[in-house]
Formats: C-alpha cells, sequence, structure tokens
C-alpha cells in the first residue's frame, strides 16, 4: 500500500467509525485507483474545482463518496475535518456523491448506472468544443446489471470519445452478494472489448500497473478506454475482505475499536 | 373492516421487512403462484428467509429494476403472482416507463412494495429520498396505490391483495416503525379509517404521518381544539364519500403528507374535494430534494413534527 492510499483509508475508517456506519467495502477496493487518478493522472487545480481545463472524474457507484472524499481532502479540495461531518445534518459529505454539496465532486451520483452516461456526456462536450480535457469514470461491477451502463459504452465507442476512461471496479460482490451468483456476467474485460473498447485488466491494488494502463489509454486514439480493475472488497480491512455482508457495515463498539486500532496501526507505519 | 387502536406510541413489534418476509413466506405457502422479485436489495429488506423457503420462486434480479418489470410482467402473463421490492425511488421513478407500459398499459398484474418512504430513507438522502413515488403511480390508470401505517395494516394489506387481481402499489417503512392498530386489526381497500372523532378540524394522514397526526390531536385536545383523525391509507382509489362527510362535519381538513405535497395525498384529497369545496391545508414537503441525515431531523427540517400540524392546525381554525 501506498503512502497516500495508506492515508486515505485511514481518513475513511476514522468517517465512517464516528458515523457508525457506512458503504465500506466498495471505498475502500477504488483507493489505489483514485490515488494514482488524483496524484498522478488528472490534470486538477484543487484550490480551483471548477477551473474549465481540469480533468473530469465521475463517480458513478456514488455509494463510494467517503473514499472520494477522503482522497479530495487530502489534496487540499476542503479542509479534513470536514470529513467528520460525513452524513450529517446540511453536511456538504453526503453518503452519496453530490455535485452541488462538495468542493470536486464533479457529478451527482448514488442512483446506479446513471454516472456514466454524464460522464460519457461530458467527454462529448469536450469534443465538441475542441478541448484536451480528459474524462475519468468508475463503475461498480454490480453496476454494469443496469442497461443503461451499456448505452453509455456504445455511446462513447459509436462517438470515438477516445477522452474517456472508464473504469470497472470489479470487487465480484454487490449488495446481496458475489455478482457470479445474483447475475453472472461472465468475463467483464471481453465483454467490454466485444462493445470496441480498447479493453484491459489490471490489479486494482497495483498504483504502478494503474499508472502504466492510464499511459496506454493516452496512446489510443479514436475509441474510448476500459480498464477493469480486478480488486478486493473492503481492501485492507483483513476481516471483512471477502465478507459477502462488507457492503455497508454497521459497527458494534467492538469493530469500530477494533477498525479504529487498524488505523491508528496505518498512522504509524507512516510515522 | 375491524380496527383498534393502540393505547400508547412505541415501535411496533416487528420491523415492517420482517413483517413483508414472514407474511409472504405464509402467502407462497398456500399459494403456489406467488414469486418474489428483488433487485440486489434482499439484504435490504430481509426477504433471505423467504428465499430460503422458496429458493426456486425468489428472483434476485439484479440492479436491474426496469428489467424487473418486465419480467414481472411476463411472469403474470403466465399467471404467477409477482411481489417486487425496491427502494420506493427505484420501484417507481427508476422504472417507470416498465411499470406504466409493460404492466399498467398492458392490464397485467403485481404488487410493487416501495420502501423506504420519504424521510425514512433517511442517511441513503437525495437520491434515494422519495418525495415523489405516489405522485407517479397515482398516474398509472386503474393502479391502486396505498401507504402502510404499521405492520399490522401491511400484513393484512398483503394478505388481502394476494387474493385480488390487481396493480397495486405498496409504500413503507423498511425497518421500524410506531405501532398504531391492535393485532387482529383488518382493512378495506379503498376505505379510510376514522381513528378519532372531533369537530374543529379534520386531519387526513398516511404512514408515518398517522402517528404523528394523532400526536397532534392530544396536544390539539389539551387546549380544548378536538380534530378528527383519518388514516387515508388508501390514496387511490381514495374514499371520497368519507372525505365528503368529514367537510361537512368539520372546519377544514389538514392533510398529512411524508411527501411532495404537490402529486401526493393531499392533492388526492383536493381532487377528491373538486365539488365538494371545503377548505384544505396540505402539510408535507414543500416541493424540494431530499438530503441527507437521521430521521428526526428530516421531520423538522421538512415541517412534518407533530408540532408543526398543531401549528398548521391552529393557524387554519
Ligand atoms: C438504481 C439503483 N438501484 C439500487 C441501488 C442500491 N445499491 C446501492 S450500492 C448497490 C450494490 C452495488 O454493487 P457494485 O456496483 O458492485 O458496488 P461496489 O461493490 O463497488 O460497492 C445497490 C444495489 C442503487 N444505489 N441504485
Ligand atoms: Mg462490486
Amino acid at each position: 500500500m501506498t503512502e497516500f492510499a495508506k492515508r486515505v483509508r485511514i481518513e475513511i475508517v476514522r468517517m465512517l467509525v464516528k458515523r457508525g456506519f457506512g458503504h465500506l467495502g466498495g471505498s475502500m477496493s477504488i483507493v489505489e485507483a483514485l490515488s494514482v487518478l488524483y496524484n498522478n493522472e488528472m490534470s486538477i487545480d484543487p484550490s480551483n474545482p471548477d477551473w474549465e481545463d481540469r480533468d473530469y472524474f465521475v463517480l458513478s457507484k456514488g455509494h463510494a463518496g467517503p473514499a472520494l472524499y477522503s482522497t479530495l481532502a487530502l489534496k487540499g479540495y476542503f479542509n479534513k475535518q470536514l470529513l467528520l461531518t460525513l452524513n450529517e445534518p446540511h453536511t456538504k459529505l453526503p453518503s452519496h456523491a453530490d455535485r452541488n454539496q462538495t468542493p470536486g465532486v464533479d457529478m451527482t451520483t448514488g442512483s446506479l448506472g446513471q454516472g456514466i452516461s454524464a460522464a460519457a456526456g461530458i467527454a462529448k462536450a469536450l469534443k465538441i468544443q475542441g478541448k484536451e480535457n480528459r474524462v475519468y469514470c468508475m463503475v461498480g461491477d454490480g453496476e454494469l446489471n443496469e442497461g443503461q451502463v451499456y448505452e453509455a459504452i456504445m455511446f462513447a465507442k459509436h462517438h470515438k470519445l477516445d477522452n474517456f476512461v472508464l473504469m470497472i471496479d470489479e470487487n465480484k460482490l454487490q449488495l446481496d452478494g458475489f455478482t457470479r451468483d445474483i447475475c453472472d456476467q461472465g468475463d467483464i474485460t471481453r465483454k467490454i472489448a466485444s462493445f470496441g473498447l480498447h479493453t484491459l485488466c489490471v490489479n486494482g491494488h497495483d498504483e504502478a500497473a494503474i499508472k502504466s494502463a492510464f499511459d496506454e489509454a493516452r496512446a489510443i486514439k479514436g475509441v474510448p478506454t476500459c480498464i477493469v480493475l480486478d480488486t478486493i472488497k473492503a481492501k485492507g480491512v483483513e476481516f471483512l475482505e471477502g465478507d459477502s455482508s462488507n457492503h455497508h457495515v454497521r459497527m458494534d463498539e467492538e469493530q469500530k475499536r477494533v477498525l479504529l486500532d487498524l488505523a491508528n496501526k496505518w498512522e504509524g507505519e507512516l510515522a | 373492516m375491524s380496527v383498534k387502536l393502540k393505547k400508547e406510541f412505541k415501535t411496533a413489534d416487528k420491523e415492517m421487512r420482517l413483517t413483508y418476509n414472514d407474511t409472504m413466506v405464509k402467502l407462497a405457502k398456500a399459494d403456489e403462484r406467488v414469486v418474489l422479485l428483488e433487485a440486489d436489495l434482499m439484504g435490504s429488506i430481509k426477504t433471505s428467509g423467504f428465499q430460503k423457503e422458496f429458493p426456486e420462486r425468489t428472483i434476485n434480479i439484479g440492479i436491474m429494476e426496469q428489467n424487473m418489470m418486465g419480467v414481472a410482467a411476463g411472469l403474470n402473463i403466465r399467471g404467477l403472482k409477482p411481489y417486487i421490492h425496491s427502494f420506493a425511488q427505484f420501484a417507481t421513478r427508476r422504472a417507470f416507463d416498465q411499470l406504466f407500459l409493460s404492466l399498467g398499459y398492458s392490464q397485467l398484474n403485481a404488487t410493487i412494495i416501495g420502501s423506504d418512504a420519504g424521510v425514512t430513507a433517511s442517511h441513503n438522502g437525495g437520491t434515494h429520498m422519495p418525495f415523489e413515488d405516489l405522485g407517479l403511480v397515482r398516474l398509472v390508470p386503474n393502479m391502486t396505490v396505498m401507504e402502510m401505517s404499521d405492520p399490522v395494516m401491511f400484513e393484512n394489506i398483503l394478505t388481502q391483495l394476494n387474493e385480488k387481481d390487481m396493480l397495486s402499489y405498496v409504500r413503507i417503512v423498511r425497518k421500524d416503525t410506531l405501532g398504531v392498530y391492535e393485532e387482529g386489526s383488518t382493512f378495506d381497500i379503498g376505505k379510510g379509517v376514522v381513528l378519532k372523532e372531533g369537530n374543529d378540524a379534520t386531519i387526513v394522514a398516511s404512514g408515518i404521518m398517522v402517528a404523528s397526526a394523532l400526536k397532534a390531536s392530544e396536544k390539539l385536545a389539551e387546549e380544548g381544539i378536538n380534530v378528527s383523525v383519518i388514516d387515508m391509507f388508501t390514496i387511490k382509489p381514495i374514499d371520497e364519500a368519507l372525505l365528503h362527510e368529514y367537510a361537512d362535519k368539520t372546519k377544514f381538513i389538514l392533510t398529512c403528507d411524508n411527501h411532495n405535497i404537490i402529486g401526493g395525498l393531499g392533492s388526492a384529497v383536493l381532487e377528491a374535494l373538486e365539488s365538494h369545496p371545503v377548505k384544505v391545508k396540505r402539510l408535507g414537503v414543500k416541493d424540494r430534494f431530499g438530503q441527507v441525515g437521521p430521521q428526526d431531523f428530516l421531520e423538522k427540517e421538512y415541517e412534518l413534527t407533530p408540532d408543526d400540524i398543531v401549528k398548521a392546525v391552529k393557524e387554519n381554525l
């Protein structure tokens, strides 16, 4: 785990423990991807979140808000103290990502399947406007159940949106269990490739691998790229990894203590 | 109809979702046409008991609400009885054209359960907080639209629905709710339930607003204001005769919606009184979106508390 990824995970744990519940699994599985996006890949200015020439990120699996908020806070979009207000009355950090609430959030999401269309729309607008900015979108593997995802993929391909990078967080789980048990989607990489996207699959917890995938995407012209991230839901919280009920965790006092100990241990490793 | 009110307001013995599971198990045992459809929210509505008992009649379709409506239509073409659940906004808004055409217009039947009514969606926030679901389904011709006040009513209505062939929407709280009715109470679909008689005003409510209206009525009584309270759990077809009767009996009618004041119970009541004018005031969410927060905060934020009801009655007397 890189130092940044560790810091993000510490913040996720602390914000969820503060509230006592939240979407832990799907937040933890995208930490490395966010780390590479916000540290290496995207052109951003945290002091000017609405900068016209920024690259865009749409978290289509909007319930992973805590991972995005932690990343944005650590990048300086807003004060880290704000993280502990997750889901409080009148918070700027609601459980699902909201473009009107949080500096740095580019699209409002939470109803699965919708973010990817908006992301494709941003990419198309940039093409119409003759701009070089790029658009990144994170979709869950359960979210792939929604037909709208495939409508957006066909749109992005047809319109040759090579400024569009679709990431799929293949953590193999959705809310009710393993994706293969609910509606087996087969080989996701092959499936998306068959739609004509330049598609590759990398270890979603290996930042170097994610980086080179983004480099490859930049070199591809005329078609969008899809990066399937092979990930572990709840990555880092070992006792919840692979647990099919790690989607939304409601913690008892004991679990809170164990999680805070884990965050403190990670913090110790940083010092 | 035979109802008995509980004497005090306490959390009902059973969560609404457990009532759903247990009632469906009972119905499925007696009727092999019963099929349960879920869209990756079984964990949230806790129907794993049903699944264990009737794996072949449980379809957890995946995160595909639109497909779920269409598949339900197909199941009903073959004579099966689909019970569909999702969070209220996904069961209606997300799949509305499929609900409207594949079920409604095609004259096919199903029971659609929309959970996490209004502010009870709490920490799931604006994307998940249905203030429009009743308005949407009221626009489907011939669809029966109901909102459940507590587990006793929910069990009774589910049982009755299984004996009927109709397309219905049943809006519920998903977890704990206050108990309103004593065990064994029964209800008539399409008939409002008069819970309290008083000549000064009539409060018409559904869902969580029923308990709030009853609490408000107690506070008002302490100040010498006596109101009638009606649980109008069937929002469509609404009990026009009862509304007309209370329009004549009392000075004005206050409707209470855990929903946008546009399109919900309040609108339905106004429409029913079109040719029977009486002063009507609508208390509810004033054309706003949802947001995150605990339910008690949200009830204050959207002015849905018993105190808000008291205030609205006094202002309009
Ligand atoms: C349209 C819609 N239906 C249902 C839900 C409820 N829901 C929230 S997260 C989730 C599971 C998502 O699974 P996946 O996309 O794999 O997310 P991850 O594993 O990354 O958390 C469901 C069903 C929703 N948010 N939107
Ligand atoms: Mg997943």
